[in-house]
């Protein structure tokens, strides 16, 4: 038998006994298992209560509630602009540096938020994964999607800023969706690396905090990609959080678009991650049950 | 078109030994990987399949499992403690996946192995049930649905807004059992969650499980309760060592277990006086558990009475010497104490050099089901402890039907006794005359 004849149905319901219901067989773990989409979709209710949970546990007995997703941004703001706007003099593309830096820790803190969130996720996410079956891609892909919220909730502050500094948005607004997708992406790429890893191996959960630091660093979140010399810009697409940060500026704040080819490199980049990241997941994800 | 609802064959799960404890960390991996290098050792772990294992200390905790189950079924599964019951129905419910063989399941599996899966304290009772429900599999129409039943079954309808987490641990075990009552799955697999709650609401929870099972769902039920077992299921499975060691009807199969059941642990001896347990003035020759009744089978219930034996040798002319036994439950808990101080012929007389034989009668109807551990101690003086024997004997006592009335849960205590009861009626409530 192929793996084609691993048929799941969860939607099947009791019909009075008659009905012959698909067969599922359970075989011993595989090498490599395809991504089940249709079980994903089937489960697609879990992913919203998960996801739910989450954002509705996470300022539930925070004092400040819903408004650390505009503190942390705004502070970080505040200390970006006094360090490097102010005593550095990083250049801003000639944008004001609070809105140019503003706009750049959204996608920021969104991916670093998702990543964080997601890499300890099935390791936070034990009693589950030991008591209950589900698709496990469920886990990690919940918690990259509560950072939406917090995103959403840290934008509206960009909008009054943009009327405050008198920037008025281009069409290239239009292409943000693609920009925030792509953050999200990134972000469950290399969640779903370091989620399965941490199963395994618990050093991730520490190397995480400094993961996110020096991509920090990578990132032209607090100062230009134009800073560089232009023949290392295709290079630095190889983070692809490069790409994405410039492209939200880019859309937002419409100042000149990225190069075409980081954008294409930082594409290219996340899409081999995440078929990578999808693939190593499925596979682990056999002995999650039993090492986790 | 089959019948089967669930058919194994051949089912096996071999583990790593100590794989569950430690989970590795990266300089483990890296120095494997080196080692496994430079000794070229290929052997793969199949149940962590691209990851080299250079020792062989795996073991299998199940093997060669088949049996079918009809849909409609309610099928026991029963045996002691690591008899692989628990990663079979791991295995089942997808949880973890099979090194050998391979299974059919046809229908809709939702799994029990715990109550309260996914519950979180900051979130309403309201909140929880969707949440764990689910988790459970349910589809939120079917939550809605069936959401006041769930309340009423739980008794909590005054704080279903209230977070669980100020929840009397009684309320959170019952709205997690009611959420897990309500799913609806066509296989309900279910590891022994019964044991929860008051007696009150065990009840209810039997009588839920009995209507799922009536109502021509697939049940497999693993419990150590096998008053239960046999009350809820027409077919059982009983596990050893990871094999199935008998298939038949719940009545037939759980005789058999009780039959087993016990232990070679019943009788130890140290025939060579030389190296027996002891010290230069005492030592132990043999301790044995005897049953009352049923000498041929040696099978203990709550109601046998038993005979504890022990022979010992004294060694020094004149010890004054009595024994004390400790009986621990499985869970560590000291059941009794008891001392032969009583003893009419011997106590309180030196004792010649030589080999002596003392026993005591454990009346039926003391102990509980269960596991004991009997910690033997010869004391001289009736204050020095000249040696003590730890797991001396180690006995099991199977439930019995008797004496428990409608209640099939598992019997709380660490004893149970049977108490001469009285009731009297003192005076009659007759309606006042007006």
């Amino acid at each position: 038998m192929t793996a084609s004849d691993t048929v799941n149905d969860f939607d099947a319901r009791p019909c009075g006994g008659v009905s012959d219901p698909a067969v599922l067989v359970l075989r011993p773990a595989r090498s490599w298992a395809p991504i089940d989409l249709r079980e994903l979709w089937n489960f697609r209710e879990l992913l919203f209560f998960l996801t739910w949970r989450d954002i509705k546990v996470r300022y539930k007995q925070t004092a400040l509630g819903a408004a650390w997703a505009l503190l942390q941004p705004l502070m970080m703001m505040v200390v970006f602009s006094i360090f490097f706007g102010r005593l550095a003099k990083v250049p801003s593309d000639n944008l004001p540096y609070p809105l140019f830096v503003y706009c750049g820790l959204l996608p920021w803190q969104l991916f670093a938020h998702s990543l964080t969130e997601s890499g300890n996720s099935l390791v936070a996410s034990e009693r589950l994964i030991t008591k209950v079956y589900f698709p496990r891609l469920v886990i990690p892909l919940s918690s990259v999607l509560g950072g939406l919220v917090d995103f959403a909730i840290a934008f509206t502050i960009l909008i009054l800023m943009m009327i405050g500094y008198g920037v008025a948005p281009t069409l290239a607004l239009l292409t943000l969706p693609l920009f925030v997708g792509m953050t999200v992406l990134t972000a469950l790429a290399a969640g779903l690396w370091l989620s399965a890893l941490n199963v395994r191996y618990r050093d991730v959960r520490y190397t995480l905090g400094f993961i996110v630091q020096f991509w920090l660093f990578a990132t032209p979140v607090a100062y230009p990609s134009s800073m560089l010399p232009s023949a290392w810009r295709v290079i630095y697409g190889l983070n692809p959080m490069a790409g994405v940060v410039e492209g939200v500026r880019w859309a937002v704040l419409g100042k000149s678009a990225p190069p075409p080819g980081l954008l294409l490199v930082s594409f290219a980049v996340v899409i081999t991650m995440l078929v990578g990241g999808v693939f190593y997941f499925r596979r682990m994800e056999q002995h999650f049950g039993d090492i986790v | 078109m089959t019948d089967h609802a669930v058919r194994c064959h051949g089912i096996g799960k071999q583990y790593r030994i100590g794989q569950r404890e430690a989970y590795d960390s990266l300089r483990d991996a890296i120095t494997r990987a080196f080692r496994a290098r430079s000794g070229w050792q290929r052997k793969r772990d199949p149940s962590l399949s691209g990851m080299r294992v250079g020792t062989g200390n795996m073991i299998w905790a199940l093997k060669d499992v088949s049996f079918d189950v009809h849909r409609g079924q309610v099928l026991g599964i029963v045996g002691r403690n690591g008899a692989g019951k628990s990663t079979l129905l791991k295995i089942l419910s997808r949880i973890t996946s099979p090194s050998a063989g391979h299974a059919e399941i046809r229908g809709r599996v939702g799994s029990l192995l715990e109550v309260g899966t996914g519950f979180h304290p900051e979130l309403t009772g309201r909140e929880n049930i969707f949440l764990n429900a689910a988790i459970l599999g349910m589809k939120r129409v079917d939550i809605k649905r069936q959401f006041d039943a769930i309340v009423e079954f739980a008794e909590v309808e005054r704080f279903i807004d209230t977070p669980v987490k100020r929840y009397s641990s009684g309320m959170y075990v019952r709205l997690a059992f009611a959420v897990a009552a309500h799913i609806e799955p066509e296989i309900l697999v279910v590891d022994e969650v019964l044991a929860v709650g008051d007696a009150s609401f065990q009840k209810r929870c039997l009588g839920r499980m009995n209507d799922i099972a009536r109502g021509g769902r697939t049940v497999l039920f693993v419990s150590h309760n096998m008053a239960a077992v046999q009350s809820l299921c027409s077919r059982a499975v009983l596990l050893e060592g990871g094999r199935v060691q008998r298939v038949g009807s719940a009545d037939d199969v759980v005789s058999h277990y009780l039959q087993k059941a016990f232990d070679p642990v019943s009788v130890r001896e140290w025939p060579d006086i030389a190296s027996a347990p002891g010290n230069e003035a005492v030592r132990l020759r043999s301790a044995r558990v005897v049953p009352h009744d049923n000498l041929e089978t040696g099978f203990i219930t709550v109601k046998t009475p038993i005979r504890i034996e022990f022979e010992y040798w004294n060694l020094r002319p004149g010890a004054r010497l009595n024994l004390s036994m400790h009986v621990h439950n499985e869970r560590g808990v000291m059941a009794f104490n008891a001392i032969s101080l009583n003893e009419p012929v011997w106590h309180g007389r030196g004792f010649p050099p030589g080999l002596f034989r003392s026993s005591c009668l454990i009346p039926g109807d003391l102990l509980n089901d269960g596991i004991y551990r009997i910690q033997l101690m010869l004391v001289q003086d009736e204050g020095i402890v000249l040696h003590t024997e730890d797991d001396a004997l180690i006995l099991e006592v199977a439930d019995s039907p008797e004496g428990r009335g409608n209640w099939h849960g598992k019997w709380q205590g660490v004893l149970r006794p049977i108490l001469e009861w009285e009731t009297g009626l003192i005076s009659p409530l007759t309606a006042e005359p007006a």
